[in-house]
């Protein structure tokens, strides 16, 4: 039993359709939960007011558009190095998901700042490095729509997300040397003093785990509907040669 | 090798080679910005740094998808890929005869055209030397998005939104250095981060672009 059997299509075909339902109802459920809880029970901030709440959709779409790269990091690196088509499809259809989380994050920080920073866009190395990163799927998915054939298509688009990857973290860096920052730090930490009060925290934590399961759930959805998409170009193909 | 570098050169220079258009769509470019922003010589010095390198960005755009593209159509990259030369190899000199043959002169004419910005007499040696040490990083960047797209049709738009973003740490670094030369701060830190940047990507890309060019001819 390992993990390379997932690489046969059958097997993630049929694993996947009997996880599905379980990974669906677990992102409702811890979604709906964390953001009712978030939005409605519990109380608005000294400070920002009810603006704080928009917290539970922003702080995850963001970590999940930087956690869709990684994913796509990984699966671009497994189809290099072992071939295995599910691993590339994969990829291919996370891309427009975390490129959707991108922009979730840039939007909602753009409603949030307007009350609290007076502007709804700033030259913030947060930002910034959002937009590049934005800028970065776009040209992720325009290769995969330009290029005809399948296999050369998820060749390329490996190479560009590996180089990316680089790219992209130099670029964060980049412009953190470039302008000085107006976005506060990190929300919540593992290993330091947490910066947001417990109430806040707790449908947080929840809200990001609905995220995440949210994206496994398209993930997979998305992955099963590219498998098939293949498999019945490979059905009308031998169909035509018959 | 060395034969390689010679015929490439040789062909950017002579007749519809593309050589001096990058250098003449950057003298339009510099020209246009007066005319986009107004003629006061205090606000053309305080943005000069930053568009003489978005113009040198965009004029070495210009001529990437020149690099494989002829030699694709003619058949020649296919004798490349079989020549005894490593494909690596190959990029590598590709990237460097483009950069003699854009990068080199864009560096040399930017000065010329400061002159016409209004650049800070103290910003005109930080300028000329980030645009030397960073327009290798942009020709290598760019042989790299070049080779990703030499398969397509019409790959010409596809390879500046590809290629784009990559440039990005290269111009922050760049305009910064020339930025902070006009204001007679010190200047070494964004060109040694620029010249980090050169290094790794002439360490790492030939690579990559070999991979992607073999990739393309399967």
């Amino acid at each position: 039993m390992s993990i390379w059997e997932y690489a046969n299509p059958k097997k993630f075909m049929e694993t996947s359709s009997w996880a599905l339902p379980w990974v669906t109802g677990l992102a409702v459920a811890s979604l709906l939960s964390g953001l009712i809880w978030g939005f409605f029970f519990t109380p608005d901030d000294y400070r920002q007011g009810s603006t704080v709440k928009i917290i539970y959709i922003h702080v995850p779409s963001a970590m999940m558009a930087i956690n869709c790269w990684a994913m796509m990091l990984v699966t671009s690196l497994v189809w290099l190095i072992r071939r295995h088509h599910v691993s590339a499809l994969a990829a291919k259809a996370a891309a427009p998901i975390g490129m959707t989380m991108t922009l979730i994050a840039l939007f909602t920080g753009a409603i949030w700042g307007q009350p609290m920073w007076g502007t709804w866009w700033a030259w913030d190395p947060r930002l910034t490095a959002f937009l590049i990163l934005f800028l970065f799927y776009l040209g992720y998915i325009a290769l995969w729509g330009a290029v005809d054939d399948p296999d050369t298509a998820a060749d390329l688009t490996s190479v560009l997300c590996l180089v990316g990857s680089v790219f992209a973290l130099l670029s964060r860096y980049a412009v953190l040397f470039w302008n000085q920052g107006l976005h506060q730090g990190a929300s919540l930490s593992l290993d330091k003093e947490e910066h947001v009060a417990d109430v806040f925290a707790w449908p947080l934590w929840l809200s990001m785990a609905g995220f995440g399961l949210l994206f496994l759930t398209l993930v997979l959805f998305r992955t099963r509907t590219e498998i098939r998409a293949r498999r019945l170009r490979a059905l009308e193909a031998r169909e035509r040669m018959a | 090798m060395l034969a390689l570098l010679l015929r490439d050169l040789r062909l950017a220079t002579r007749a519809g080679g593309g050589f001096g258009l990058s250098l003449a769509f950057f003298l339009i470019v510099t020209v246009l910005v007066p005319f986009g922003v107004g003629p006061e010589g205090g606000t053309l010095a305080k943005i000069a740094p930053g568009i003489l390198w978005v113009g040198a960005l965009l004029a070495c755009l210009l001529s990437l998808d020149r690099i494989f593209a002829l030699d694709r159509e003619d058949g020649s990259l296919d004798l490349l890929a079989t020549a005894p030369i490593p494909m690596e190899g190959a990029v590598a000199v590709k990237a460097l005869a483009h950069w003699l043959t854009t990068g080199l002169p864009l560096t040399l004419a930017a000065p010329v055209l400061g002159v016409l910005l209004n650049l800070p007499l103290p910003a005109f040696q930080p300028l000329l030397l980030s645009l030397l040490i960073g327009t290798p990083a942009l020709s290598m960047i760019g042989t790299f998005g070049a080779a990703l797209t030499v398969g397509l049709k019409r790959g010409g738009l596809l390879l500046s939104l590809l290629v784009l973003p990559l440039y990005i740490p290269t111009l922050i670094y760049g305009a910064e250095a020339a930025r902070r030369g006009g204001e007679g701060l010190a200047t070494a830190t964004p060109l040694l981060m620029m010249a980090g940047i050169t290094l790794g990507t002439i360490a790492i890309l030939p690579f990559a672009a070999a991979a992607a060019i073999r990739v393309n001819l399967r």
